[in-house]
């Protein structure tokens, strides 16, 4: 490959190349096949089915408040209802679709594959997750119908104890479910990744996907049962007057916000730790290099896990917790820049002096990069003492987590759908558009929450549905910023159902990628391999992978 | 559900070697499923403490600043019924660890009867915690809006020294003692829950083992389980001193 080529892109002659008739998908027929199904390529399109379900769902409530905020007056809707909305965007963006978007989705599809295995360990309970996972969500959806529910995501106590006679026990108990979910999918990970590594795969031969949805499952198992317990003192609370988080009774409403947020704080590191999986991935392969500081990535992943239990009490700051505490908590914060920004930097050098190509998954890589890395720093801003007083419970705050968790995950996500389309269907989708589409994102992206930042730093507040009048160019900028996003999101669910059916047959290895999922047919057998492969080089390594292509056939099955 | 393991499927795989029935064929070999089970248990385990953990914590919180409360609220519990049933929970682990043997010896009948055994004295525990609930019941313990803290403010005067058994509160300090009757509902009634879910596991296993499923070299269920009924013990001998004993009578 020569260092000017424009695109790495390399597929079958369409003439006569078809999709293998055999493979996961048509192993079986019928609506039942799918969902009795052990095989964790399936129940990973079941679940991408169902978060992109609920993603236009939550994603609606984010056009509705959009919508709302294009005038500083209160005129679309009354505030009790404003503040259903963006509860309900909160509660189905973070618990149903950010935690398991690709945990659940591209990991369930692609750790067993990239460890060389069948299977994950345990297949009934990955079908498990995927039904506790559509009954927290059918539990959402029926809060919803019957009359919404407002108190933020957070269920902050007292008020969500004492004061809201909304649907909080319905919400509250989806969400203690889709815990489970989350906590199954996670334990199904580690032992997969301990136990079932075929021979010569070596913890440090493992791709760094692999290494993150570890460290991201470690997170899942230890934070989500403590949230789980939380959630149901909340409901006790509220069904029996318990008063273990009531003032009035000798409860105290800071336990809670310590129980909500030693879960929730991880939380925000098992959505974007399998992102960056994706994006370490993406980068290698479209610069045609090995990762740099493989190692570090490795464990990078791991210390933000670790570090990610020891920083929850950063969102407690103007909660009154004592000033020493604050200082530690600060300090610590600030040590998770660290591990992050080793990653950020791994990935620039991975790019120095590779042969870069710019198709879709690297786009959506590159928005990464840069929206993480803002995202990132201003959570170094708000996790100072000082900075964090003046802006939190602002907009400075919403552009924040929306710069990691859209920017951030989102891109990752969507990076990672692309990379793995040809494999997971055996088609590509069409090239220029998705381009468009990548492209598309990252403006509206940032023409939504760039000025959040500034509306923040201004002080105008999160969750009202009313303003100053002074912050209205802003807030219109944003509402514009909203819809071109939209756009960016409606487009790829277009041509990904298109090229389903009218889609180039995408071959083995249309990125000429190096990880064992791209050495076996797409879309995949059933049984991933025909024998099982032994792993005997190291990750990303290109020399192999062309040596294999010169000396003919294919490395497995 | 940890007994993912259990699941009957005839090996319809081409490997050389002779598999046990209940081998899954997405795992290489015996060692391997068997290893993956018991680790996937242990994980499980690890999120039933994190799970344990809150509750943990919320009590260590109340405890030291609701001191004064929490030790004539504790003083209420019965300690003689506590202890009787920390033996007859030990003695229920006892013969779970006698079944696991028995399996991996492979003899049916002794592992039937020792499950039976475990299931009777499971079931005997949760007796005795009802008659322990039902003396709260009466008392107006529960905490909630019936919710009483006459016994507290004026204690009950002591027929042998003609004082009161317990240093009066006041109204403001009596009412964190409903703090601790909640956390002693929540911690006991998540243990009891999870000693209803064994008891029902137990009934499967031993109509499971009644049919042989476990006494022909495939043992790793009642091993998983038996992972899960000693967590539950363990759970309770954390509990029964820091509810019970702990600082019944402290120093004046």
């Amino acid at each position: 490959m020569s260092a000017t080529a424009t695109t790495i892109l390399n597929l079958p002659d369409q003439a006569t190349a078809t999709v293998p008739k055999k493979n996961y998908i048509t192993a079986e027929h019928g609506l039942l096949s799918w969902l009795l199904t052990g095989d964790h390529k399936r129940i990973a399109m079941l679940y991408l089915v169902s978060i992109t379900f609920f993603f236009f769902i939550g994603g609606a409530f984010a056009g509705l408040i959009r919508l709302e905020l294009l005038t500083p007056q209160p005129d679309l809707v009354a505030s009790d209802t404003y503040n259903k909305f963006f509860t309900m965007h909160g509660v189905i963006m973070v618990f149903l679709f950010l935690v398991p978007s690709v945990p659940a989705t591209i990991g369930n599809f692609l750790i067993p594959i990239m460890l060389g295995t069948r299977d994950l360990a345990f297949p009934k309970i990955n079908l498990l997750s995927w039904y506790l996972y559509t009954i927290a969500g059918a539990m959402v959806i029926a809060s919803m119908v019957l009359g919404g529910v407002d108190t933020g995501w957070t269920f902050t106590t007292p008020l969500s104890t004492h004061y809201l006679n909304t649907h909080v026990i319905t919400t509250g108990l989806a969400i203690f479910v889709a815990g489970f979910s989350s906590i199954f999918t996670g334990l199904n990970f580690i032992v997969t990744v301990h136990r079932m590594r075929c021979p010569g795969m070596t913890w440090f031969r493992m791709p760094l996907f692999v290494w993150s949805h570890y460290a991201a499952s470690i997170l899942m198992v230890l934070g989500t049962p403590v949230l789980a317990i939380t959630l149901i003192l909340v409901v006790l609370e509220r069904v029996f007057g318990i008063g273990v988080f009531d003032p009035t009774k000798g409860g105290d409403p800071l336990l809670f916000q310590h129980l909500f947020w030693f879960y929730s704080h991880p939380a925000v590191y098992i959505m974007i730790l399998p992102g960056m999986g994706v994006i370490s991935e993406v980068v290698s392969t479209f610069s045609r290099k090995r990762v740099f500081g493989y190692t570090a990535v490795a464990f990078s992943s791991v210390a933000i896990a670790l570090f990610g239990f020891f920083v929850w009490a950063h969102h407690m700051f103007i909660m009154g917790i004592s000033n020493y505490s604050a200082l530690v908590f600060s300090l610590l914060t600030m040590l998770v820049a660290v591990p992050s920004a080793i990653k950020i930097f791994n990935w620039a050098f991975t790019l120095q002096k590779g042969s870069i190509t710019f198709e879709t998954p690297m786009l959506y890589a590159f928005g990464f990069m840069g929206l993480f890395t803002i995202g990132g720093l201003t959570g170094v801003f708000l996790g100072s003492l000082g900075m964090d007083i003046h802006l939190t419970e602002t907009y400075f705050i919403v552009a924040h987590f929306h710069f990691v968790m859209v920017g951030g995950m989102l891109m990752a996500f969507l990076a990672g759908v692309h990379f793995w389309w040809p494999k997971m269907t055996g088609r590509m989708y069409p090239e220029s558009l998705s381009k468009l589409a990548a492209v598309v994102t990252f403006i509206g992206f940032n023409l939504t929450f760039l000025p959040q930042f500034i509306l923040g730093y201004l002080g105008m507040p999160r969750r009202y549905h009313a303003y100053p009048p002074e912050y209205q160019v802003l807030n219109v900028l944003s509402t514009a910023g909203a819809t071109v996003l939209g756009v960016g999101y409606l487009l790829p669910i277009i041509y990904l159902a298109w090229s389903l059916k009218y889609g180039p047959v995408a071959g083995n290895n249309p990125w000429q990628a190096t990880g064992l999922e791209w050495q076996i047919q797409s879309p995949p057998l059933t049984e991933n391999f025909t024998t099982i492969p032994i792993m005997d080089h190291e990750a990303y390594d290109y020399e192999w992978l062309e040596h294999q292509n010169q000396h003919g056939g294919t490395y497995i099955g | 559900m940890p007994h993912e393991s259990a699941i009957h499927e005839p090996a319809h795989h081409e490997h050389e070697h002779v598999f046990i029935p209940q081998h899954r064929h997405h795992f290489e070999t015996e060692e391997q499923q068997r290893e993956a089970g018991s680790f996937g248990m242990w994980l499980f385990l690890l999120t039933e403490i994190m799970f344990f953990g809150g509750l943990f914590f919320a009590y260590l919180l109340y405890r030291n600043w609701y001191y004064d409360a929490f030790v004539p609220a504790s003083n209420q519990l019965n300690v003689p019924l506590g202890a009787a049933n920390t033996a007859i929970l030990i003695t229920s682990g006892f013969f779970m660890a006698l079944g696991v043997w028995a399996a991996e010896v492979r003899k049916k009948g002794l592992l039937v009867i020792f499950l039976i055994l475990t299931t009777i004295f499971g079931a005997a525990f949760l007796g005795v915690k009802y008659v322990e609930y039902k003396e709260k019941w009466e008392k107006h313990h529960i905490p909630g809006a019936s919710f009483s803290i006459s016994e507290f403010v004026n204690p009950p005067i002591d027929a042998k020294t003609g004082k009161p058994g317990q240093k009066p509160l006041n109204v403001d300090m009596a009412q964190k003692t409903q703090i601790f009757f909640f956390l002693y509902f929540g911690m006991t009634g998540m243990h009891a829950l999870h000693m209803i879910i064994g008891l029902g596991l137990l009934i499967w296993l031993i109509a499971r083992a009644q049919r042989g499923d476990f006494t022909s070299g495939y043992v790793a269920p009642i091993e998983n389980f038996g992972l899960y009924w000693h967590f539950v013990d363990i759970v309770w001998l954390f509990l029964f001193p820091l509810l019970y004993l702990i600082n019944r009578h402290p120093l004046q």
